[in-house]
């Protein structure tokens, strides 16, 4: 039968040894990690990025590379998933994206900030994470929320979608069958408003219809103009 | 009715417990905003955001379960070394600190200050407090059992469990311009803590309740004391490993990780049968038969909760569809409430009467206290394993959109709250039965006692 003094050898034991490759391995890992997270990217935006990330807690509400919590979205891929335009006016007014819906606190961020929390999210979405997230296995297409649409095939259309288009306004609304769900559909949009009114509408929501939960999107004027084109090409 | 204490660093002990069921009651509140934002009714969002009420209720847990077991050396350490404690001043000054800094914390993560790194959110400053803090409380209690001179393996692994305790909130607090670096070494932290020397804590404590409950020759108990804090660290050091599958590191930890975090329900296990083995085999029969159930009870829900449920999506080809969903809420919950909360719960149950010599521990509260709150928690466990699951489905394998899946998952937390109104139900029968007991004198010169004579032997 076991004795205590065997017993005590077998917790020093599984202790010290198990002790030794684990630091081993840390000691290994330490090396490994600056080639699988392209640390010669981790320029001083991203660094600052991740000052105010921590700063303001993120991970109080999301996650980042599955770590945090789980109120708010898995943001590992963020970058590659809604595109830098979309993210720039989402962290201006985080609710007016989603009028009514889960809260993000206002940060009142400066551009300047924007772009080191996107430089810092971007920088995230490239390190080698032995491929987490998985993409979705069980539907290869996702259909919600995506920003990747191509609507040219359900709109027949002479004019190409911006990439604003595809990566901004599809996250609430949708065009032949893709798209969001927050905002009205946009087929044939350009059949129910007339140029000037559509641009201005776009330009400033708040002033042809107060109270609308569509955001201001900051629009410059060859912006509005393409996109203009663009849905008044939806016939 | 006047019982002299057999320590003055009993009265410690107790302000440490009470201590304990305060900030527990916080945390309740804070777990309840929380399980309503999720519902869809965030009506707190201007005052208290969800990252404020996540890093509250994270941090409130941490405090009271370190309060507890620091209240629960108070306890055992001078029992256990037969001499009181070496400066009740130091140890008066050490918990008076420690709410202090609790205080500020909880207080400052409400006005955007923290550090923003899950669970060790503590601003920096106040870090180094608590570093300054648990010295203290190192050195008190290391004195003590110095002092003593009777060195049992319970005292000692006690002390080895909250010695390393203390040297691993270190790395914790460097500073990494990597978010992967920084994330691997919070880890050491945080992993290492609950899942490796918190256990060597728990091992103590329960070691120390069943050779006072069960009547179990000593030896005997010590001797499997040894084994399952062996198993502890034989598969919970490498396990760490199962943090480090999707942040950056190697793939091997996709293999080491997984090979020994699966191994880690072992130790559990064995501390389940420990604990139900030795209650059975105990010929005495203590008349304390909640605080035999409390301890037996730790020792199964830890097995259940940490054990089981960790495993449950341990493995790297189910976590990588589950890592950073509610499924690691799932686990989390009944894990700290299996391993730590009811050890602490088993702690103050054994030591009240035996510092107040007032017997409630037959009484139907002190009953439907550990039964409530036990059905509460495995409820909770339930709504959350519901609605986590549901995520991982809609989100991670079909593509659905999260906000889309969060909608469709909240009515899953109206059945979180209706379990947890019945966990609060039993943590409010426990409190009334704590109260009950009175409050021990907090000073020698109010109860009348004569100052602690030469104490006598154990039992």
């Amino acid at each position: 039968m076991l004795s205590k003094s065997q017993a005590r050898s077998f917790f020093l034991f599984a202790t010290v040894g198990f002790s030794g490759v684990f630091l081993w391995l840390t000691v290994d890992t330490v090396r490994q990690v600056p080639a699988r997270s392209h640390e010669e990217n981790m320029n001083a935006s991203v660094i600052r990025g991740k000052e105010i990330w921590e700063k303001n807690n993120c991970m109080g509400c999301h996650t980042i590379l599955g770590e945090g919590a789980y109120y708010a979205p898995e943001l590992t891929k963020a970058v590659e998933r809604r595109g830098e335009p979309w993210l720039r006016i989402f962290l201006k007014d985080p609710q007016a994206m989603y009028p009514g819906r889960r809260k993000m606190v206002q940060y009142n961020f400066t551009e300047e900030e924007i772009t080191d929390v996107i430089a810092f999210l971007d920088w995230i979405g490239k390190i080698d994470t032995n491929g987490f997230p998985a993409k979705p296995d069980m539907a290869p297409v996702a259909v919600a929320a995506a920003a990747t649409v191509t609507p040219a095939a359900g709109a027949p259309s002479a004019v190409a979608a911006p990439a604003l288009f595809t990566q901004v306004c599809v996250a609430c609304h949708s065009l032949g069958g893709t798209g969001g769900v927050v905002g009205p559909a946009l087929d044939g949009v350009g059949t129910r408003y007339d140029r000037d009114g559509l641009r201005a509408w776009l330009d400033n929501p708040q002033s042809v219809k107060p109270g609308t939960a569509m955001p201001d999107l900051n629009l410059s004027a060859s912006d509005l103009d393409a996109l203009t084109d663009f849905l008044m090409s939806q016939r | 009715m006047d019982n002299p204490l057999k320590f003055q660093s009993w009265r410690i002990a107790w302000t440490f417990f009470a201590t304990c069921l305060l900030l527990l009651s916080l945390q309740i509140v804070y777990g309840f905003i929380m399980g309503f934002a999720h519902m869809g009714y965030d009506v707190l969002h201007d005052w208290i955001p969800f990252n404020t009420a996540r890093a509250t209720h994270t941090n409130l847990l941490v405090v009271w379960l370190l309060a507890g077991f620091m209240g629960s050396a108070y306890y055992i350490i001078p029992d256990e070394s037969q001499t009181d404690i070496w400066s009740m001043k130091l140890g008066w000054a050490q918990w008076g600190s420690l709410v202090v800094v609790g205080v500020i914390a909880v207080a400052g993560f409400h006005f955007n200050w923290w550090e923003g790194r899950k669970f060790l959110e503590i601003p920096r400053p106040l870090d180094y407090l608590v570093v300054v803090n648990v010295l203290t409380f190192l050195f008190n209690i290391g004195m003590t059992v110095y002092k003593g001179k009777r060195y049992t393996t319970t005292a000692l692994t006690l002390l080895a469990g909250l010695t390393a305790a203390a040297l691993l909130y270190l790395p914790g607090m460097i500073t990494f311009d990597s978010q992967v670096i920084d994330s691997y070494f919070r880890w050491w932290v945080v992993h290492l803590w609950v899942e490796g020397v918190w256990e060597l804590v728990m091992g103590a404590i329960l070691s120390y309740l069943l050779i006072k409950l069960s009547g179990v020759d000593r030896e005997i108990i010590e001797k499997w004391l040894y084994v399952i804090v062996g198993l502890t660290f034989l598969s919970g050091i490498l396990g760490t490993g199962h943090h480090y599958y999707w942040i950056g590191a190697p793939e091997y930890w996709l293999m080491v990780g997984g090979l020994f975090s699966a191994l880690e329900p072992l130790a559990f296990l064995g501390m389940a049968l420990y604990t139900v083995a030795m209650a059975r085999r105990g010929g005495r029969k203590h008349a304390n038969s909640v605080a035999l159930s409390w301890s037996v009870g730790c020792g199964i829900m830890s097995f259940v909760g940490a054990g089981f449920l960790g495993f449950a999506h341990t493995l790297p080809q189910v976590n990588i569809w589950t890592h950073g969903t509610l499924v690691t809420a799932m686990h989390g919950h009944m894990a700290f409430w299996g391993a730590y909360a009811m050890l602490v719960f088993a702690m103050m149950a054994y030591a009240l009467p035996e510092m107040t010599g007032r017997k409630h521990y037959d009484s139907w509260v002190a009953e439907w206290a550990f039964w409530l709150s036990n059905i509460g928690m495995i409820s909770m466990t339930g709504a959350f394993a519901v609605a986590g699951i549901t995520q991982v489905y809609l989100e991670r394998r079909v593509g659905m959109d999260f906000l889309l899946a969060q909608e469709a998952v909240e009515v899953h937390f109206l059945g979180l709250i209706l379990a947890a109104s019945l966990f609060t139900l039993g943590i409010s029968l426990y409190i009334w039965n704590f109260s009950r007991y009175g409050v021990v004198a907090l000073s020698s010169d109010v109860s009348g006692d004569a100052p602690s004579p030469a104490p006598s032997l154990a039992k």
